[in-house]
């Protein structure tokens, strides 16, 4: 017997190709426009939602029978922040460096629209086994996009990956730069995030033309 | 049938509920908390004033400082005096480390005299002047520890943001951006004038020290213009406190 049924591994696959939050729901594109200029930034985001909407999603869905639907947005939100800033405390006392490294996106966790698109869609209508999987499944789909982004504006913009100089040392002239390439420093600009996020969208319509919307 | 849920008394004491048991939640955690981020503060306070004389682990393009085992013996191997200039008047603290610069500068909007705290090391024989400065960035606060020596040339600088775009203005805090500090004159002719951080590429490769300018970061312009307007408005309230070291 496989680990999990079909249907709960859709969830999870779903959200990677066909379903993706990014490409297809257009959600979450504030945060992937805003840090993807490098890509270590990228991946801690990507592990710090799937953090945050794989626990927020079991306990919405835990609650779920007892949330007023009056007041679910702001019950959403206050599970999120909760959330979010414990977690922030947490690492403040116990992992220092860690902390300072996340706190920028502490905030950008908490409006991430994705979560509270899941939560409202999925975790309030779905036990908390699946709403487990499906957070997971929607944080590694924004991830891998988030990964993508961040990956060509690095390269492209600064000539770097994680930091490394892969292409050369820009200033010394040696690697790619010895032949008069020059780093693209609008690729660290959000409009380039827009862009690069585009040209995605339109390979992955391209090669699958039941995603294209009718109008 | 209207559901329980759905009630306006339901919805009522559930919010309150709700307040009640995240209010308390949070506040248990950061109390009980306190502690422990309060230590680690204080030695990265000594990490950091330590990293701006020179004294860390890097290597080769990294930012390391030194370890958290031995930081308070090795701050109290360099720093020889701390001191606090206020006005006229200068004082020896042994805790002028943790002065907060933030309240210091409301202080003195208020109209009273700043409590300026600086650290005196020695390293290999030369002198250390750190001062702790505190300034805005695009998003959010920007500080830094400056070491400089009695003609307030910086010999190292720590710069460190709240929240700044990752990617670019967060960049400050890479070698490639502090490094290019060392060596850069504060003053010119006799004058202060800061250090700029300059667009433009007149000296990508930092050769002149005597320019008072670094070169910027790209896409980082608001950032790095807080850090220039930084250094200018705090430094320049040591420049007294130099001159009286030439007399």
């Amino acid at each position: 017997m496989a680990l999990l049924s079909k249907k709960d591994a859709q969830l999870i696959t779903d959200p990677l190709t066909d379903n993706n939050p990014i490409t297809i729901q257009v959600l979450g594109i504030c945060s992937a426009l805003a840090i993807t200029a490098e890509l270590k930034a990228s991946i801690v985001m990507a592990i710090a939602v799937l953090f945050v909407l794989g626990i927020g999603n079991v306990v919405i869905s835990l609650m779920r029978n007892i949330i007023p639907s009056k007041i679910r947005i702001i019950v959403q939100l206050v599970v999120v922040a909760a959330l979010v800033i414990i977690v922030d405390l947490v690492l403040k006392a116990f992992a220092y460096e860690l902390s300072k490294t996340l706190s920028v996106f502490v905030g950008l966790i908490i409006t991430n629209c994705i979560i509270m698109g899941r939560f409202e869609a999925f975790a309030l209508a779905n036990g908390p086994w699946k709403a487990f999987l499906d957070g997971i499944g929607n944080s590694l789909g924004y991830g891998v996009i988030l990964i993508i982004v961040g990956f060509f504006r690095e390269l492209l913009g600064s000539g770097t990956l994680l930091g490394y100089k892969v292409l050369g040392d820009p200033i010394a002239k040696t690697g790619v730069y010895a032949f008069g390439y020059e780093n693209n420093g609008f690729m660290l600009l959000a409009p380039m995030a827009l862009i690069v996020l585009g040209i995605i969208i339109w390979i992955q319509r391209s090669r699958n033309e039941a995603l294209i919307e009718e109008h | 049938m209207e559901k329980r849920t759905d009630k306006n008394s339901y919805t009522i004491l559930f919010a309150i509920g709700m307040v009640l048991v995240v209010g308390s939640l949070l506040a248990f955690a950061a109390a009980s908390l306190k502690p422990n981020i309060e230590e680690n503060k204080r030695i990265e306070k000594q990490q950091n004033i330590l990293y701006a004389m020179g004294i860390n682990n890097n290597d080769e393009g990294s930012v390391t400082f030194v370890g958290k085992d031995v930081v308070a013996d090795e701050f109290s191997k360099y720093i020889k005096k701390q001191i606090v200039i206020q006005g006229d008047k200068v004082t020896e603290d042994v805790n002028a480390y943790l002065i907060d610069v933030k309240k210091e500068q409301t202080n003195a909007k208020a109209g009273k005299t700043r409590k300026l705290p600086l650290f005196i090391g020695e390293k290999e024989g030369k002198t250390f002047y750190v001062a702790p400065i505190r300034g805005k960035g695009l998003w959010d606060a920007i500080w830094a520890y400056v070491a400089m020596d009695n003609n307030m040339v910086v010999q190292g600088i720590y710069l460190d943001h709240k929240g700044e775009t990752p990617g670019l203005g967060a960049n400050i805090k890479q070698r490639f951006f502090m490094d290019d500090f060392t060596g850069e004159h504060l003053m010119n002719n006799g004058t202060f004038k800061g250090i700029n951080v300059a667009k433009g590429n007149a000296d990508p490769i930092n050769k002149d020290k005597t320019d008072n300018e670094v070169d910027a970061i790209a896409g980082a312009t608001i950032t790095g213009d807080g850090v220039a307007a930084m250094l200018k408005s705090e430094l320049k309230q040591y420049v007294p406190y130099f001159k009286t070291l030439k007399k």
